[in-house]
């Protein structure tokens, strides 16, 4: 056995069978493309919409134990202002002396103005495969679909900003759990993959630009819209880790890690996801 | 204007400096307070799940060090995690390559939706890694791992390293991305070896 030839015939096999694989991947890439091309073709035609409708009328409507609408909540540009306002979270809210996010805000909010229960909110507050949106989340749908066109503008600059980014930083790099995963094992690399699935590298700014403002987004294999605190809790839970609290401080400053990185981008909210 | 030019470089040098400072600070942040904010985030947690939330001594290293250890650190966690291997009573590394292959498919065990009594972990080994030609949806966060065994020549020392690196794979790359299977008792010793077979056995799909 000649062992150039056998290496070479071994490198071959392995282009054949890499390439085989790359040109499935495109089939599936270019078939998801054009599903997005028709729906930009139909902008009215992303089930998100729906929700963001839904989500609308949650917003005007006088609900909750105090039976007073969401429009004196102040999202950061003034009691009841939801143009543009998505784009400009996570920030810090001096009636709160915290930086929230689109969806922690809105739960602040509920349980002020509205006197809703934090704890009832909090509970099970992602939708299951199949299911609807909950309440809150299509009202965040509705807040970001009104920043939708818009670039991420997100100053964070207040000292309480910074330390939420800076603490997003860390966790997303805190490996721990049964599997040893970070967010940075998935995401800290281009080009990489999960079975047929990419990955963002999300601590790019290139790349945060392109996915991180099309969150909320319809999920095509769930058939609901998922916030991106459902989509941070789903990671926690791919990683073998508990369940993450909608609202909960790692959870903005994740959130807010990846708004940083991602400003400048586009805001393409709702978006549509595989 | 000569002077005038100078002092404005020095002032635009001096304003670079000012303006890598708050970045500088902005990456510091308080370990405590790391803590406190990944244990708040998962109050449901039961009490069985507890360690999850705290990194061991080797993932705080890893962690701080973007994965990428000094040689101390590096030296320091492959002997500690070394010490973490568990070895088959009957020193036999290669066992069943079908049950391996099942177990590379499973991505079952440990979500906190994963309550089925009997099913048994899985290793997920195609998440990360190509191993046969027949699958063709493999991730690629893992090397390609086509003809392992055969590009070994099927050698007990390599099977051996094989079952090594999926106990515990700090032993061999510290700061490796995969899971420590063994140590972290996701797979037991004999699912191990059967997915070692996956790789070394000459009848595995994998070395055809």
């Amino acid at each position: 056995m000649n062992w150039g030839r056998w290496l070479i015939g071994g490198l071959a096999a392995v282009a054949a069978v890499s390439s085989l694989a790359v040109a499935q991947d495109d089939e599936t890439e270019k078939a998801i493309e054009r599903y997005r091309q028709m729906l930009r073709q139909d902008p009215w035609s992303n089930p998100a919409l729906l929700d963001a409708d839904r989500g609308e009328d949650l917003w005007k409507a006088p609900r909750g134990p105090k039976n007073v609408s969401l429009e004196r909540c102040d999202l950061g540009k003034g009691p009841g202002v939801v143009d543009g306002a998505f784009g400009e979270l996570p920030r810090y809210f001096a009636d709160a002396k915290k930086v929230m996010d689109v969806e922690t805000r809105l739960l602040w909010c509920m349980e002020t103005l509205q006197g809703f229960s934090r704890a009832e909110l909090i509970k099970r507050p992602h939708p299951a495969g199949g299911q609807p949106i909950r309440e809150l989340g299509a009202i965040a749908t509705y807040i970001a679909s009104k920043s939708n066109g818009m670039k991420f503008a997100a100053k964070l600059d207040h000292p309480s900003e910074r330390e939420m980014v800076a603490l997003g930083e860390a966790i997303f790099m805190r490996r721990s759990g049964p599997f040893d995963f970070s967010c940075a094992t998935c995401h800290a690399e281009s080009g990489r993959r999960i079975r047929l699935q990419g990955l963002p590298f999300l601590s790019d700014p290139e790349a945060a630009r392109k996915v991180v403002g099309e969150w909320p987004a319809y999920r095509v294999s769930s058939t609901h819209v998922m916030t991106m605190q459902h989509r941070l809790y789903d990671c926690y839970w791919q990683m073998r880790m508990p369940e993450l609290e909608l609202g909960s401080d790692a959870s903005v400053a994740l959130a807010a890690y990846l708004v940083s990185k991602a400003v400048g981008g586009d805001i393409a909210a709702p978006g549509l996801k595989r | 204007m000569m002077r005038f030019a100078k002092l404005t470089s020095v002032i635009v040098v001096l304003a670079a400096f000012a303006s890598s400072a708050p970045a500088e600070q902005k990456s510091k942040v308080d370990p405590a307070r790391v803590d406190t904010a990944v244990k708040s985030a998962f109050p449901g947690a039961p009490a069985d799940w507890q360690a999850r939330l705290t990194p061991d001594e080797t993932m705080q290293q890893c962690s701080a060090a973007n994965n990428t250890p000094a040689t101390k650190v590096f030296e320091a966690i492959q002997a500690r995690e070394k010490a973490a291997i568990k070895y088959p009573a009957d020193g036999k590394f290669v066992g069943d390559w079908k049950k391996g292959e099942a177990l590379a498919q499973s991505g079952y065990g440990l979500r906190f939706t994963d309550t089925a009594p009997d099913r048994v972990n899985g290793g997920n080994c195609y998440a990360c890694h190509q191993i046969t030609r027949q699958e063709l949806s493999f991730g690629t966060i893992g090397p390609s791992l086509l003809q392992y065994g055969k590009n070994r020549n099927f050698s007990e020392a390599d099977a051996k390293r094989a079952y090594e690196k999926i106990y515990n794979p700090h032993a061999t790359f510290p700061c490796s991305l995969m899971p420590r299977f063994g140590t972290n008792s996701v797979l037991t010793i004999a699912q191990i070896v059967d997915i070692v077979a996956l790789l070394m056995s000459p009848e595995s799909p994998a070395n055809k």
